[in-house]
């Protein structure tokens, strides 16, 4: 039996703050996308004709319905063999980020509808179109009262993009592996990386706190 | 230079809810800077009637006009969008639950319109918002938003939202029934102000006393229909019909 000794890991610290970098980087452009989608997608599926629902409709049971492992491989692995060919890092944030896309969609979807129908009887009254109601009035009543929800989403979202390691982004998970590799110490990369995701969340969870708090005043 | 053209025109109008006839042929006409308000009971269609002037409420038959055109024009998808958005533009509405935007400051709810429909700058807009929160008493509420104030106050800026697009003529649905009765007031001395600069207004209110003094005419609605209409002092004092008098009972005794 070995003792934990995590001065094994201090060598790979550059590697590992690499792998930090990434993972942020990572989360934060799927977030943007899954959110940007979220809304596109919700608003779809409430005010579009029948003949483009159901296509979107579809792709969102696609997309809840399998492992976003096995959506990163076939968007990584096989859109190759279609002669599509997406780097690594995209690949990973067109995965994660359509992947939490469709759950945002669901929260964003829930949150339209809560909107008091008065708010759209102000916006028209003054003239404006359906399309305007819905960009300078109903989205953003429905994102302020929805930020929970979506909050905990990009939480999971950033704990699920460890999930891109495999298909070769030098992201935390990879990094550590790499350590691992080398030094045959699993537990002490394992649980660094572990105490680093939570760090992450940590900042995370007092960003979407303080959005929260902001958000209070105006609703 | 007169224009006796009227300003708001409804002919024979007509709106169902399912089974539920709600107007059974209206006619109405408002001259320009005339104030009509517009009383009856509950159910009685005339908050339908007046959503129905800005295309808020599909009529089922019969037209509506403001100031020489055709409001609900037999036009279909975008171009009837296009087109009742900018009749919407001129029709300032003000609404029982203010319907303000809580996520906007009180700012942002009355230069929205201006800024994005009628690409005034922000500063114009601005200027605009100040120069309309002094005439309602709020000009200190600029960056407030709207879950500070108190019911009156949102009412008012409300208010000022509508008037920022200029509107040719002002609807107001039972704008103080929401509010505590010590806030009616500020917002009924509002409404006077408005009276007093000649703004057209149709007002549908469950208050006799401020339509009697405010209103050049004042229809009585029930069952969908108008029973009665005149100047206030014949209706609120010797109206003709008895419907129109059982209701005034019931309200004037209050």
């Amino acid at each position: 039996m070995q003792g934990l000794d995590f001065s094994v890991v201090l060598p790979y610290s550059g590697i590992l703050w690499m792998g930090v970098w990434w993972t942020v980087v990572l989360t934060v452009s799927s977030a943007v996308v899954s959110f940007i989608f979220g809304i596109v997608f919700a608003v779809t599926l409430l005010y579009a004709p029948k003949i483009v629902t159901y296509p979107v409709r579809s792709f969102i049971w696609l997309f809840m319905g399998t492992p976003l492992l096995l959506q990163l491989f076939l968007i990584y692995y096989g859109l190759v063999q279609i002669g599509i060919d997406i780097p690594a890092l995209a690949a990973g944030i067109i995965g994660l980020g359509l992947h939490f896309a469709v759950y945002n969609a669901d929260i964003l979807r829930a949150g339209i509808v809560a909107v008091d129908p008065g708010q759209a009887e102000g916006a028209r009254s003054i003239g404006f179109s359906r399309l305007q109601t819905l960009r300078y009035v109903v989205v953003p009543q429905a994102v302020r009262n929805t930020a929970p929800p979506i909050g905990s989403n990009m939480i999971a979202l950033l704990k699920e993009s460890s999930l891109v390691s495999v298909i070769g982004i030098a992201e935390l998970v990879h990094a550590a592996q790499l350590g691992i590799s080398e030094t045959f110490r699993p537990f002490e990369f394992y649980l660094t990386a572990a105490a680093l995701y939570y760090i992450l969340n940590l900042v995370l969870e007092a960003g979407l706190r303080r959005v929260e708090r902001k958000v209070e005043v105006s609703r | 230079m007169t224009d006796l053209r009227p300003m708001v025109e409804v002919k024979g109008a007509r709106k169902s809810f399912g089974a539920l006839q709600v107007l059974k042929g209206i006619d109405l006409s408002v001259d320009r800077g005339q104030i009509v308000a517009i009383i009856g009971p509950s159910g009685s269609g005339k908050s339908t009637l007046l959503r129905s002037i800005n295309h808020l409420e599909t009529l089922n038959a019969g037209e509506v006009w403001l100031d020489g055109e055709l409001v609900n024009q037999p036009l279909k998808g975008r171009a009837f969008e296009r087109h009742i958005n900018a009749v919407r533009q001129q029709m300032g509405m003000v609404f029982q639950h203010f319907n303000l935007f809580p996520h906007l400051s009180v700012l942002d709810n009355i230069t929205m319109g201006p800024i994005v429909l009628k690409g005034t700058s922000k500063r114009d807009a601005r200027g605009l918002a100040e120069e309309l929160l002094g005439k309602v008493g709020l000009a200190e509420k600029i960056d407030e938003f709207p879950s500070r104030l108190s019911g009156g106050q949102k009412q008012r800026v409300a208010i000022a939202r509508a008037l920022a697009m200029q509107p040719k003529v002002m609807l107001f649905d039972e704008a103080t029934s929401a509010l505590d009765p010590e806030l009616v007031d500020e917002v009924n001395a509002v409404m006077r102000q408005l009276a007093a600069e000649h703004m057209t207004m149709l007002i549908v209110t469950h208050e006799m006393r401020f339509a009697g003094e405010v209103a050049d005419r004042v229809l009585f609605m029930d069952g969908g229909v108008v029973v009665e209409e005149g100047v206030p002092q014949d209706m609120f004092r010797a109206p003709q019909h008895e419907r129109t008098r059982t209701f005034l009972r019931k309200y004037l005794a209050a």
